[in-house]
């Protein structure tokens, strides 16, 4: 990383991180996946990880509520330490909400349990509350009349909305998105789109990998890419795409911006 | 201005794919290899079910007292009548059928309102596995209320094997799914006890286990303290299957993706609520096949029990061929206990592809 670089993947003096990667190291087996992570995301920023497929960006973004572990270095959220301290990894899931590139919603239940059952269970809110504040969600990314059906019986995007939804009923302080759009057919890639740019627009801390760069564009307050499990470049959108510094990162822009 | 698209109109399918004529033409008699299977399948058929009929109800002998009443060549159903009882109670006292009629009566009772949707599923299901056991029990043994004492060695017949069969139906799925759970735990020691119990018991004849429960173990205990046979083969039968149904269950575990459980971990949801909310109910579902073929296979294991000295309804029929007033009639006895094995598994099996059907949500991955 040139010093430029290195100057922005820190914060400023005085600017307080939300969630903090100090000299973060992972691997799989003999397999080194990231290699000397070191980044930091304050409060209400919108941060795009994008990156060829092996590059880490999701393996990186799965560590922040430890669906991955990392061996070495320390990983900060919220100022709680992610270590083998289970009570440490529930409350920060409390906080983190996630949505997957195959939604994962749970088939067996209806798309208004998929939505109460964290908050009943993790947050003890009562059912009818739950209830209400699912519908609430689900009104917000427009899906609210098929409460009752489902996973099976909704569109891929119709789910990813649903799973976005999901995500928020916990009130989280973090969303992570992991290519929410990959697994979608074209048409459908706006309406996830258009509810993430939303959620961007009320301050919520998103980091969110994905190879949508005119989401980057317009909503990223910082683009990260990776490289190799490294952080090859972290720039604001328009330094990114206009000026990139780094030739391995002008490779990828060049790759994926022209055909 | 653009062209505005319409959507063709949907077509019925032509009328020579429909109807009886057609299906019977495309099922019986597609090919000559078809039409001669239909033919000698009805020539098989012809064989068959005549005779049979006429063994079973024309030429039949329904009452007597004894075989030399059964004169007309047919089967002799006398000797079921006249052992009926014997069957289904075994050798527990006639004047207290009622109670076991009573048990059966408050199951099937408790069951059926399983279908009423303004009762609570989960208070039901606590009456039945909790309190229902108990009065059960005390309705069967006797010893309260005035109720006569019956000894476990006179229950025998159908009640014994329905009781082996449900009890350990019962539990041996929630052992099972602990088993599961543990041979896929990440704590060494969980997972060694459970891959060690799962193969020793899976790797035994399930007649070492019932000789085990019921001669051994009593040479090892101390004097005084013994506890009854039946309770031992009971908890024999039941860890024998959850061997098995804890390998099925696993199987069901594995078939559910990743994501599911990355989901429920991400969600901050304990191990536990994960499981019983989000994996279980999954996993179960899927295996359901699975689950009703070892239940039906631990139903008809009971018939073992007759080895350690226990008469269930096959033992009771089997020794009631030996009484010299109805020599001959063991094609009739096997004849009625097939019947009634078959119906019970049958039964087992339809209900559980009603529950399968039930349980389908449309689509089953995301």
């Amino acid at each position: 990383m040139t010093q430029q670089n290195m100057a922005l993947a820190q914060l400023e003096p005085g600017e307080e991180a939300i969630i903090e990667f100090k000299d973060v190291n992972k691997w799989y087996g003999d397999f080194h996946v990231l290699k000397n992570i070191d980044f930091s995301i304050k409060k209400g920023e919108r941060i795009v990880v994008c990156g060829p497929s092996g590059s880490g960006k999701s393996t990186m973004t799965r560590c922040i509520n430890r669906l991955e572990e990392h061996q070495k270095g320390q990983i900060l959220v919220d100022g709680i330490e992610m270590n083998d301290n289970l009570k440490n990894i529930e409350a920060i899931r409390k906080d983190v909400g996630m949505v997957f590139q195959h939604f994962n919603l749970f088939p067996h239940l209806t798309i208004l349990e998929n939505l109460t059952l964290a908050p009943i269970w993790v947050r003890k809110t009562p059912k009818k509350e739950a209830e209400e504040m699912a519908m609430h969600y689900l009104e917000r990314v427009k899906i609210a009349n098929q409460a009752l059906k489902y996973p099976g019986q909704l569109s891929g995007g119709q789910q990813q909305r649903v799973a976005i939804a999901r995500g928020l009923c916990m009130k989280p302080r973090i969303m992570l998105f992991d290519e929410p759009t990959s697994a979608l057919d074209p048409e459908m890639i706006k309406e996830v789109l258009d509810v993430m740019i939303q959620l961007a627009d009320e301050g919520m801390t998103m980091v969110c990998v994905t190879h949508e760069m005119g989401f980057a564009k317009t909503v990223a307050d910082r683009v990260v890419f990776m490289d190799a499990g490294e952080i090859v470049e972290a720039n604001t959108p328009h330094e990114f795409f206009d000026n990139p510094q780094h030739d391995r990162t002008q490779l990828f822009l060049s790759q994926i911006l022209n055909h | 201005m653009a062209i505005e698209f319409k959507p063709s109109p949907s077509l019925p399918p032509p009328s020579n794919a429909v109807g009886a004529v057609a299906w019977i033409r495309k099922n019986f008699f597609s090919s000559p290899l078809n039409i001669f299977l239909t033919i000698f399948s009805l020539y098989i058929l012809y064989l068959l079910v005549p005779p049979t009929i006429e063994w079973a109800f024309i030429d039949a002998t329904w009452t007597g007292e004894n075989k030399d009443a059964c004169t007309a060549g047919g089967a002799c159903w006398a000797f079921i009548v006249a052992y009926f009882d014997q069957f289904m109670y075994g050798l527990y006292p006639q004047s207290e059928y009622w109670r076991i009629n009573l048990a059966a009566i408050m199951l099937a009772v408790l069951i059926g309102m399983f279908a009423i949707k303004s009762i609570n599923k989960l208070f039901l299901s606590i009456v039945i596995l909790v309190i229902y056991p108990v009065v059960a029990y005390f309705l069967f043994a006797g010893g309260i209320f005035g109720l006569e004492v019956v000894e476990t060695s006179l229950w025998g017949g159908l009640f014994l094997t329905t009781l082996l069969g449900v009890v350990g139906i019962v539990a041996s799925l929630p052992l099972g799914v602990v088993l599961a759970l543990g041979r896929r735990s990440n704590m060494p020691i969980v997972k060694s006890v459970c891959v060690v119990f799962i193969e020793t018991v899976r790797a035994v004849p399930l007649i070492t286990i019932l000789f085990m429960a019921s001669v051994m173990i009593p040479l090892f205990l101390p004097d005084g303290l013994n506890f009854n046979k039946l309770l031992r083969v009971l908890i024999g039968i039941t860890l024998f299957s959850a061997a098995y149904m804890a390998e099925v269950i696993r199987g069901g575990l594995q078939a559910i993706p990743k994501g599911q459980y990355e989901a429920a971990d991400a969600m901050g949801l304990t191990y536990w609520q994960s499981m019983l909310l989000v994996i279980l109910p999954q996993a179960l579902k899927l295996v359901i096949p699975g689950i009703v073929n070892t239940f039906i296979g631990l139903f008809k294991d009971t018939t073992l029990v007759y080895i350690v000295g226990m008469f269930d309804l096959l033992g009771r029929i089997q020794s009631a061929t030996h009484d010299g007033d109805w020599l001959g009639t063991t094609t009739e006895g096997y004849a009625f206990a097939g019947l009634i094995y078959w119906a019970i598994c049958f039964g087992m099996s339809r209900y559980s592809m009603a529950v399968e059907r039930k349980l389908d949500t449309g689509h089953k991955r995301n």
